[in-house]
């Protein structure tokens, strides 16, 4: 299961929306071991494209320095799907490389109602696990 | 001489769980055989035919390799190498479903 605020689901497919019809992608790091997605960062696509992502190389290395020196790790790592399902494709099983993390996928296919998935990737094996959204102060108390 | 190599998690299970090793070399290349002389498969993971793997990120200090030399880039005492695999992926064969492909 993945636990999201209301605050971060409603970015999340804000972002989706912004970007469409190019996949957008980002990150919702959380304290290491914690498993809480609490801080949301939208990343930028250097592929803009609608059928493939990939974080920009610079962008990747600053956040990522930023989780290590807050004891973060990626919780959630989201992308859209701008044509298709909410579901991983080859390529993102093929590129899933955070084990520990939740991958998003929201759908923009429908203009008039997203599609909000998750999942787990480990090993090349793909779950699909429940997306609980609740309010903010429910998270912090987990 | 030595030079910090930092690990992405994924690649822990070569360097028995630890984040940072520590290497020598005068290129990315000679740093990264060195490495791989003390944890066996490592290299592997980050080159294929002689050339950095397309989906691996390897910054020297805060640049990205690949406006640098590649794996000719120069490396000297005191840098800091990390590596990221690449965060991709995409809607290309949504239709299919198969779970394992070979990285």
């Amino acid at each position: 299961m993945v636990v999201l605020t209301q605050a971060t689901y409603d970015a999340i497919v804000a972002h989706a929306r912004r970007d469409h019809p190019d996949e957008a992608c980002g990150i919702v790091a959380g304290p290491a071991g914690s498993d809480r997605a609490v801080r949301f960062v939208a990343m930028a696509n250097a592929e803009r494209s609608p059928t493939f992502y990939r974080f920009d190389s610079a962008e990747q290395l600053r956040v990522w320095r930023e989780m290590d020196n807050r004891d973060e790790v990626p919780v959630v790592i989201y992308h859209s799907h701008t044509a298709t399902e909410a579901y991983p494709s080859r390529t993102d099983i093929a590129y899933a490389a955070e084990p520990e993390a939740h991958y998003v996928l929201v759908s923009t296919a429908d203009p008039e109602r997203e599609s909000f998935r998750s999942f787990r990737i480990v090993d090349g094996q793909v779950s699909e696990e429940e997306v609980r959204v609740i309010a903010s102060a429910e998270l912090t108390a987990r | 001489m030595a030079i910090e190599v930092r690990i992405p998690t994924i690649l822990r299970s070569y360097t028995d769980g630890q984040k940072a090793v520590e290497g020598t070399g005068e290129t990315l290349a000679s740093l990264i055989a060195d490495v791989d002389g003390r944890h066996a498969g490592l290299r592997d993971r980050l080159v294929e035919d002689g050339e950095l793997r397309r989906f691996v990120n390897i910054y020297l200090n805060d640049e990205d390799v690949r406006f640098l030399g590649g794996l000719e880039t120069p490396v000297a005492d005191g840098d800091t190498v990390t590596i990221l695999p690449a965060v991709a992926g995409g809607s290309w064969a949504a239709s299919d479903r198969i779970a394992r492909v070979a990285h």
